[in-house]
């Protein structure tokens, strides 16, 4: 049950996480590596953006210190998904270490709400969407390794399943919420620096003037916050 | 580039990331109480990192040139309302994707 329920959860990241896995497949092969390459980095290394980054790395022979640097910028946001789990991560056990391990973006938005049904467990939940969506990117990615480049389907713009994979929960947290400031400041923080820094910097100075934000703002909304709970 | 210097990247990419994934919970999540300011952060981290990933999905969009991030516009507004209409994530998620590739294509 609680398989099945985590399953239905994660169809929308399996669409996505198959057709991405397949164009890092194609493209890391068409650079002359064997399959057994890309099995193992999305077996390993697991973060789909920094993968594609990782191609140029390995073909252009990047020195290990820029790759390191590279990967603090491209996968620095991930420091915000651990400071939003640890609480709900709690008491996970021995599931906790590949919890971590396996915290994408698209497995954070299926856990961050941490809502599910009273007769789901949810720690069960937490582990099976992590170990699907991992699989389902280490499945599409070997596939399109494999025989990506039989395809000739035209795929543009089938990363907008992302988009609106965020779009959707971005919506539902805006509905479990009554009070919207954190989601506006999210939004309005990250436009405002995408059009300062421009769109290959901005993500690290958003996270940045995020956290100031609702740090300055941190008294108004607890108290918010608490006078909801009261009502409610 | 022979391969193991193509090993020692794939390890420092992996090492790296699990790193940045691990960090909090090294520092914060101990057998003690999580502090109260992490606290604070968890509640209303969520929302505001979706409203950055959107942002940041979107990051690449031409407003200035054509098609002026139209097709974005068109599909996500699909999106948006047909998951306030209907309420169904996949259905949702299917018909944005398939009309934005309808449109860039």
């Amino acid at each position: 049950m609680n398989i099945r329920y985590a399953w239905k959860r994660s169809l929308p990241v399996m669409a996505g996480y198959i057709v991405l896995g397949m164009g890092f497949g194609i493209l890391l092969t068409s650079k002359g590596y064997s399959v057994v390459w890309v099995f193992l980095m999305s077996l390993l290394i697991y973060a789909g953006s920094m993968q594609y980054v990782a191609v140029d790395l390995l073909a252009g022979g990047a020195s290990l210190i820029s790759a390191a640097l590279m990967t603090l910028m491209v996968n620095a946001r991930h420091l915000f998904y651990g400071i939003s789990m640890i609480d709900r991560y709690r008491g996970t056990g021995r599931k906790k270490p590949y919890l971590i391990f396996s915290l994408t973006d698209e497995t954070y938005s299926l856990v961050c709400s941490g809502d599910v049904p009273a007769e789901i467990d949810q720690k069960k939940y937490f582990f099976w969407v992590s170990l699907l969506d991992q699989s389902y990117w280490v499945i599409g990615s070997t596939l399109g390794g494999l025989i990506g480049n039989m395809l000739t389907f035209n795929t543009a713009g089938i990363d907008f399943s992302m988009t609106a994979l965020f779009i959707v929960v971005f919506i539902e947290q805006w509905k479990s919420t009554r009070n919207h400031a954190s989601a506006l400041i999210g939004v309005t923080v990250s436009l405002v620096c995408l059009l300062i820094f421009g769109g290959d910097n901005f993500l690290i100075p958003s996270m940045a003037a995020i956290t100031a934000v609702l740090t300055l703002l941190r008294g108004r909304l607890e108290q918010k916050e608490s006078g909801e709970k009261n009502n409610g | 580039m022979g391969d193991l210097h193509s090993g020692l990247l794939v390890a420092v990419i992996a090492l790296v990331t699990l790193l940045l994934r691990a960090l909090p919970f090294i520092i914060f999540g101990g057998k003690g109480k999580t502090p109260a300011f992490i606290t604070y952060l968890s509640n209303v981290l969520p929302c505001a990192i979706m409203g950055m990933l959107i942002v940041y999905c979107l990051r690449g969009t031409e407003l200035l040139k054509a098609p002026y991030g139209i097709p974005e516009l068109i599909a996500g507004g699909t999106v948006v309302f047909l998951h306030l209409w209907k309420k169904n994530t996949l259905l949702s998620i299917a018909v944005g994707t398939i009309l934005y590739m309808f449109l860039v294509q």
